[in-house]
């Protein structure tokens, strides 16, 4: 159990982690997301005690990192895949800090194992790939055999199998009882590991909950629906005929209609009864990346200016005719109904009635405009 | 890259605990069926001895400063028996102090190798999560390098000063003299380097804490050797009684200056300094972010 109080964290002008306060349960996997510079490894930082919070405090099963007794063999971490001397080797990394713990060496050999090092334990860990160096970092983390665990990023730098077995191997120590906190800034991969999700950005908490009550809110299947211009009333006769067909109809800021309940045949045959022209039907899908997009767009620090992604995201430019990158396929709902998630305008937090505090970015308090360096 | 066929937790493997079917909440909290132990200050001494000797630099480091003190201790005794000058009152052993004036250099380099590589690199990270007492890592750190460097040193200018004292006719040195240029000549250059592993931690930069430390070893008589007013006679004096390769003379009995430290006072001068930086050194890592 990790809980954290009123977080807050600054460096200098810059503040990277401002009032977070949440819980991290055991027995289950927690993902805690953000766009890159959000604060995510500042926070893993002071959960370990490595970086003194400005105010507020975060604690492991009630203490405080630094006075916990035996705390390697409670909390396990990996930080930083590069986080060792390139120059000793994957075994006498792991001897030295199984030695520093008061582990038996023997200890070292099974974790070796378990991350499937054990064929270059002896090279020197300079020469590894960032997913060997992953594997380095996970054994280190599962040394001490700790109920709790934290993973910044497990998964940069590994390939598809090794993805595959780190969202296994995280299953399989939360469904041993332990506290799993991973953090990642990718939605897709989070929702496929965690159970539990807490999302910040620009160091503030966006949203905290389950993971299926995050999809069931963010996904969706609609269509898009235009009307020939120049007609208004077409609009509003089509809108009343969808709705009276068992549709929802929302409005979209260039005029389009965003229509959800029924099938695309549906729609047409509806569009033709009532003597509508369509100058566009498509079928669309919101997904969980895109909704984690839209969340955090106003809390994103790295923006590049040229080709904004942040501009995909507007209502305006929205999929018009383009195939879903191939995104994961989330866990579409076969009819959301209540829940489900209309794109704000631009600058507007969707996230009003989150359980989180609804910091919306743009109402940022602190206005960190200037000097967004790293961390 | 193997990867295992089933990812399995060794804790599975050796306790055939409670078995939780997938992605159910357990009854209780996760415990490890490894006994639990409390770290002490021997278990980081012991992982600190791993460190040490489980990289290259350690090697070179040390390796070359054996080659200078038997290097430079043997041609020193070759150039005095060639060309058969007599050394007159100057002791056999001072021979030896050049090549522990710039062994010294290597321990400095070790020294603060041993506590900065692991900021250069990022350990320092891991060090202190799987050992949150920066007092024990600090300590296990100081304790590890304090004793390779002094037995290195000691072993090695013993020998030095064994094969002179061999190759030279000269006085025999006395049992106090022997003991000063060899245990004394180790603690004294262990001490420098503990002190350079102070600045290593304070600095937090291997090539930053290596500069620095030359410069507190040879700036003093450089600076020294270009005060020529009148004005600065009282501080050039004491740049010159006070500076590390004049301190190191004395325990050869031959002074660089002809007043200043004398005896094993060059210990003690030293050994302050360093407690003063340790304890600065703890301070910083007890408070700072890593």
């Amino acid at each position: 159990m990790i809980e954290a109080v009123g977080l807050t964290k600054r460096y200098g002008a810059k503040t990277a982690v401002y009032n977070l306060s949440f819980q991290v349960r055991p027995g289950t996997v927690t993902g805690f997301l953000g766009p890159n510079g959000s604060g995510k490894s500042t926070t893993m930082r002071m959960i370990l005690g490595l970086d003194q919070p400005t105010s507020g405090h975060v604690t492991i099963g009630g203490h405080p990192f630094r006075s916990l007794p035996n705390a390697p063999r409670q909390v396990g971490a990996l930080l930083d895949a590069k986080a060792v001397h390139g120059g000793r080797s994957a075994r006498n990394h792991l001897l030295s800090l199984a030695q520093l713990a008061g582990i038996p060496a023997a200890r070292v050999d099974e974790v070796l194992g378990v991350v499937g090092l054990q064929d270059v334990a002896r090279q020197r860990s300079k020469g590894f790939s960032l997913g060997m160096g992953q594997r380095l970092g996970i054994a280190a983390a599962l040394l001490g055999d700790p109920q709790v665990l934290l993973f910044d990023e497990p998964v940069n730098g590994l390939d598809p199998e090794g993805i595959l077995w780190v969202r296994n191997l995280m299953k399989m120590l939360a469904s041993e009882g332990r506290t799993v906190f991973v953090s990642s800034h990718l939605m897709s991969e989070m929702a496929l590991t965690a159970e539990h999700l807490i999302v910040i950005g620009r160091g503030q908490l966006l949203a905290d909950m389950n993971v299926k009550d995050f999809i069931s809110a963010n996904s969706a299947d609609f269509a898009r629906v235009r009307v020939a211009e120049g007609v208004p009333e077409r609009r509003e006769k089509l809108t009343a005929s969808l709705t009276e067909a068992g549709g929802q109809v929302m409005s979209e800021p260039d005029g389009a209609l965003r229509i959800t309940g029924l099938p695309l045949p549906r729609i047409s045959d509806v569009a033709h009864e009532a003597d509508v022209r369509l100058w566009e039907l498509s079928p669309h899908q919101a997904s969980l990346e895109e909704a984690y997009m839209r969340m955090t767009q106003g809390a994103v620090d790295y923006r590049s200016t040229a080709d904004q992604k942040a501009g995909l995201q507007q209502p305006v430019g929205h999929g018009y005719g383009q195939p879903d990158h191939g995104a994961p396929q989330p866990q579409v709902l076969e009819a959301p109904q209540q829940n489900w998630y209309a794109p704000p305008p631009p600058g507007q937090n969707p996230y009003a009635t989150a359980p989180a505090e609804p910091a919306a970015a743009t109402a940022d308090p602190t206005e960190r405009d200037t000097s967004e360096d790293a961390r | 890259m193997t990867t295992p066929p089933t990812p399995q937790a060794p804790s599975q493997r050796q306790a055939p605990a409670p078995q939780h079917s997938p992605q159910t909440a357990p009854a209780g909290p996760y415990t490890s069926p490894i006994p639990v132990r409390r770290a002490t200050l021997g278990d980081a001494i012991a992982s600190e001895w791993t460190k040490i000797r489980s990289v290259r630099s350690t090697m070179w480091t040390l390796g070359v400063m054996i080659v200078l003190l038997i290097g430079i201790g043997l041609l020193a005794a070759l150039a005095v028996n060639t060309v058969d000058s007599d050394l007159g009152s100057t002791p056999v052993l001072s021979l030896g102090f050049f090549g522990v004036l710039l062994g010294s250099i290597c321990v400095i380099t070790l020294g603060v190798m041993t506590i900065a590589s692991e900021y250069g690199t990022g350990m320092a990270r891991t060090t202190l999560t799987a050992c949150p007492s920066r007092a024990r890592v600090l300590g296990a750190k100081a304790i590890v390098f304090f004793l390779l460097t002094f037995v290195i040193t000691t072993v090695t200018t013993a020998l030095v000063a064994a094969l002179q004292t061999a190759m030279i006719d000269g006085a025999a040195p006395s049992g106090g003299e022997w003991l000063q240029a060899t245990v004394g000549v180790g603690l004294y250059i262990a001490t420098l380097g503990l002190l350079s592993l102070s600045v290593g931690a304070l600095i937090r930069h291997s090539a930053g804490a290596i500069t620095i430390m030359i410069g507190v070893v040879l700036l003093p008589l450089v600076l020294a050797m270009f005060m020529f007013t009148d004005s600065l006679a009282g501080l050039r004096l004491a740049l010159f009684q006070y500076s590390i390769p004049s301190q190191l003379s004395a325990f050869y009995s031959t002074s660089v200056a002809e007043s200043g430290p004398s005896g094993w006072d060059p210990l003690w001068i030293m050994l302050g300094t360093t407690a003063v930086a340790m304890i600065c050194a703890f301070v910083t890592l007890d408070r700072r972010d890593v």
